[in-house]
């Protein structure tokens, strides 16, 4: 008998301190019954990748409002290669991130990434459908 | 992913090599019943119960995490890994959680010898005892020197890991209230060490004095935990603890009531397993679910009392031909 949960980790990367946006996101998705370990603000793509590896997580979730999302997805994404967990472990977020970036993003192999105002039930539904996909 | 039948060979000899990702993924399988959980257990037991856990218990808020950040910091510093083991309550009305004690243990996240593990309490099937009781069996097994396990100190979660503690720590603060609240919490029972955290606030020193005159009520006990004072934010008092912790660990041993624990913890256990297994093969693989369902309006309407009808699914299923009614 299993008791699957899904597991995310929900961080800030880089240096701003606006982390209302992940605490609001981190609160939708336990609610919606997922396991959320939340690590807070100032978190370099090592810590995240470190965190998501002992975590075992299905998703790391990234709020990036300062507009280095150019630099700290791919980052991240760099250290999933190299820890073996990329296309294993679902990388999204949202933020501050203009439509050509997102694009940009994905190509290089994030999933869905969101912008200001979006709803957290858009957010929820789109994690549990990846995650259904995948099992 | 790893979960075919023959690949738990590699995770197995992953967890006993001290690999972390070998170690989470058994650590997922154990804490999701995935298929493995049993092999996995019983071949990483011998390797575990060393007498090196930890649990670190107390209100939220009252530092614990930072406290483990420093206590890990400090392990670190004499070239010992450490394993460590969060855990917070699962929302009973989402079944989700939030798992926010990395936040505090900035100071050791990305040290290779730590490993940082958050864990919710989940359901109450089998009880949280045993579960994180088997997760902290993979920690000792990866062979770190030290294995912290951090609880909010609330009801039953912390006495089920006092359970399965070598040590316990209980944190309290000064604005956690006086000691006479926390020995309404059942923490003044359970814990070997006490510390006074955030130290430099008012009514620390009233603190201390108070927890000493309870514990003074506590008779009977060989041991006679100490308490300390600590300000975890700056890493004052650390040492002391430190020194505590092995103090108590080297009294269990010598006085026998390591072993003592060892035995009663081994009791319990096997007989969950055996719980375990019986009770899953009556209600699930033997349709017994069912049958209850069945019986239930009758009870409802007064007709049946639940103990004849545990008396004729017990014989029923020839686990038992009666209830002993002479019991209590």
């Amino acid at each position: 008998m299993t008791e699957k949960k899904i597991r995310i980790l929900v961080a800030k990367p880089g240096l701003d301190g606006h982390d209302r946006g992940a605490k609001v996101v981190a609160a939708a998705l336990r609610d919606a019954g997922m396991e959320v370990i939340y690590t807070g603000l100032r978190q370099t793509p090592e810590m995240i990748v470190n965190a998501a590896v002992q975590e075992d997580v299905d998703v790391i979730a990234l709020s990036i409002l300062s507009g280095a999302h150019l630099t700290h997805f791919p980052a991240v994404l760099e250290l999933m290669k190299e820890q073996g967990i990329i296309g294993e472990v679902l990388l999204t977020g949202g933020g501050i991130i203009p439509e050509g970036d997102i694009e940009a993003l994905k190509e290089q192999g994030t999933g869905q990434l969101f912008g200001p105002g979006t709803n957290t039930r858009d957010i929820v539904e789109y994690i549990r459908n990846w995650h259904e996909g995948r099992s | 992913m790893v979960s075919e039948a023959g690949n738990h060979e590699a995770l197995i000899a992953g967890v006993l090599n001290g690999e972390w990702r070998a170690t989470a993924r058994a650590i997922s399988i154990i804490e999701n019943s995935e298929a493995g959980r049993v092999e996995i257990l019983s071949r990483l037991y011998p390797s575990g119960r060393s007498g090196r856990v930890c649990g670190i218990t107390g209100p939220s808020g009252a530092g614990k995490s930072t406290l483990v950040d420093r206590l890990a910091s400090h392990y670190r510093g004499a070239d010992e890994r450490v394993g460590i083991l969060c855990v917070d309550p699962t929302s009973p009305f989402s079944g989700g959680a939030l798992l926010g004690d990395r936040i505090r243990m900035n100071e050791i996240v990305l040290d290779p010898g730590v490993f940082i593990r958050s864990m919710a309490t989940r359901g109450s099937r089998g009880g949280l005892g045993k579960a994180a009781r088997e997760v902290i069996s993979v920690l000792e097994a990866t062979g770190t020197e030290q294995v912290l396990v951090e609880t909010v100190g609330v009801g039953q979660v912390e006495l089920d890991i006092a359970e399965a503690a070598d040590t316990v720590v209980v944190v309290l603060v000064p604005e956690s209230g006086d000691g006479i609240q926390a020995m309404k919490a059942g923490l003044m029972e359970i814990g070997d060490v006490f510390v006074v955290n955030k130290a430099d606030r008012d009514g620390a020193e009233g603190l201390r004095i108070e927890i000493e005159s309870v514990l003074g009520l506590r008779t009977g006990r060989e041991w006679r935990p100490p308490v300390l004072t600590t300000i975890a934010s700056e890493g004052r008092g650390i040492t002391e603890l430190a020194d505590a912790i092995l103090s108590h660990r080297e009294w269990l041993e010598v006085s026998g009531e390591g072993e003592r624990r060892r035995r009663s913890r081994i009791m319990s256990y096997v007989k969950e397993i055996v719980q375990d297994a019986l009770a899953a093969s009556l209600w699930e693989e033997g349709g017994y679910r069912r049958q209850l369902e069945e019986y239930l309006p009758e009870i409802l309407e007064g007709r049946r009392d639940p103990f004849s009808v545990a008396e004729d699914i017990l014989a029923a299923s020839g686990m038992l031909e009666s209830l002993n009614r002479d019991s209590d």
